[in-house]
């Protein structure tokens, strides 16, 4: 079955970031999943990171959901959460800015400024 | 919301609000009746008698980020927009269950939508709850338990963002036959 495969294929994905971040604190995306975050495609913005981040074969970094927090309009609502680092809070996140921000702030470190909304 | 399984995560966040460990969302479709029922039961918090009857209010929420609660007046709405009704029980301290039905045939009736990518995401998103999902067509079924799942995984985290992928296609697969006329 592909599924059986596929998890293999991610096992060894799994067990080499595991060895190589010994001790290290795993960074952390939140997204907003609140009834209005849901409705501006927050499903949608989760899952796009979710594949991004399996495209690059990170496996190091958890992705979880949170419930609404009370911004309506700027949702979907992101957070990423770098160990040692601010949070930093994106807005209005697309499944298209979503993916940008996994290879911008997550893989090279660089923040995307303009979609920043706060940051502490 | 465009579809219905947008729906369905929104009302599972209120389970998962209310620290449920296992939730079971059940999706029917009977065409033989031309009904449509979706269930979401949880084994959180509950609600007490005294409340129950103010959840379906827009102006009742016990979040204090906004003064309006949605979810369920929408999934009603939704509901009756096709012909169909929504009703909410709730045994405080053992869970709750909140079902509504659809006419299926029903030309306002929303779009089910991507149920695997619903599910995909909160078994995920939420490693420490079990969420089980059924979905029949007549007399064909399909099965989905994250903790049979977990099982599988041996010494995968069950965070792994790949794993998303692969619950989503898992899903996909079992419910083609199941969907298919
Ligand atoms: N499964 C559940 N278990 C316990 N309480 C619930 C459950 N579902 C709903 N409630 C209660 O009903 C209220 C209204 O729910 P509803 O989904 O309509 O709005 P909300 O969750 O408060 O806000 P929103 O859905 O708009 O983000 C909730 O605040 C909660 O107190
Ligand atoms: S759901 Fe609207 S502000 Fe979070
Ligand atoms: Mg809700």
């Amino acid at each position: 079955m592909k599924t059986v495969e596929e998890l293999e294929r991610i096992r060894k994905q799994a067990q080499a970031m595991t060895r190589l971040r010994e001790g290290k604190e795993t960074t952390r995306i939140v997204v907003g999943m609140g009834t209005c975050g849901i409705a501006a495609g927050a499903r949608e913005t989760l899952s796009a990171i979710m594949d991004e981040l399996a495209k690059r074969n990170i496996q190091d970094v958890v992705v979880t959901q949170t419930g609404c927090v009370g911004l309506c309009e700027q949702e979907p609502i992101v957070d990423v959460i770098k160990p040692g680092a601010a949070k930093v809070t994106y807005g209005k996140v697309t499944k298209e800015k979503a993916r940008q921000i996994v290879a911008s702030h997550i893989v090279n470190g660089q923040v995307v400024g303009e979609w920043v909304i706060a940051s502490a | 919301m465009r579809e219905l399984s947008l729906h369905v995560l929104d009302i599972v966040q209120n389970s998962i609000a209310a620290g449920a460990r296992t939730v079971d969302v059940t999706v029917s479709e009977d065409e033989a009746s031309d009904l449509l029922t979706i269930e979401v039961v949880d084994d959180g918090a509950g609600i007490p008698p005294d409340i129950l009857e103010s959840v379906l209010d827009p102006f009742y929420t016990s979040r204090t980020t906004r003064k309006v609660g949605l979810g369920l007046p929408l999934f009603r709405e939704a509901a009756r927009t096709a012909g169909g009704d929504l009703i909410i029980e709730s045994w405080p301290g053992r869970g709750t269950k909140v079902r509504a039905t659809f006419r299926m045939s029903h030309i306002d009736r929303a779009p089910l939508g991507d149920m695997a990518e619903t599910v995909a995401v909160l078994v995920v998103c939420n490693p420490d709850v079990r969420f089980r999902y059924r979905h029949t067509r007549g007399a064909r079924a399909f099965f989905f338990d994250s903790e049979e799942f977990k099982q599988a995984l041996g010494d995968i985290p069950p965070t792994a963002p790949a794993l998303a992928g692969v619950v989503k296609n898992l899903i996909r697969e079992g419910l083609d036959p199941v969907q298919r006329a």
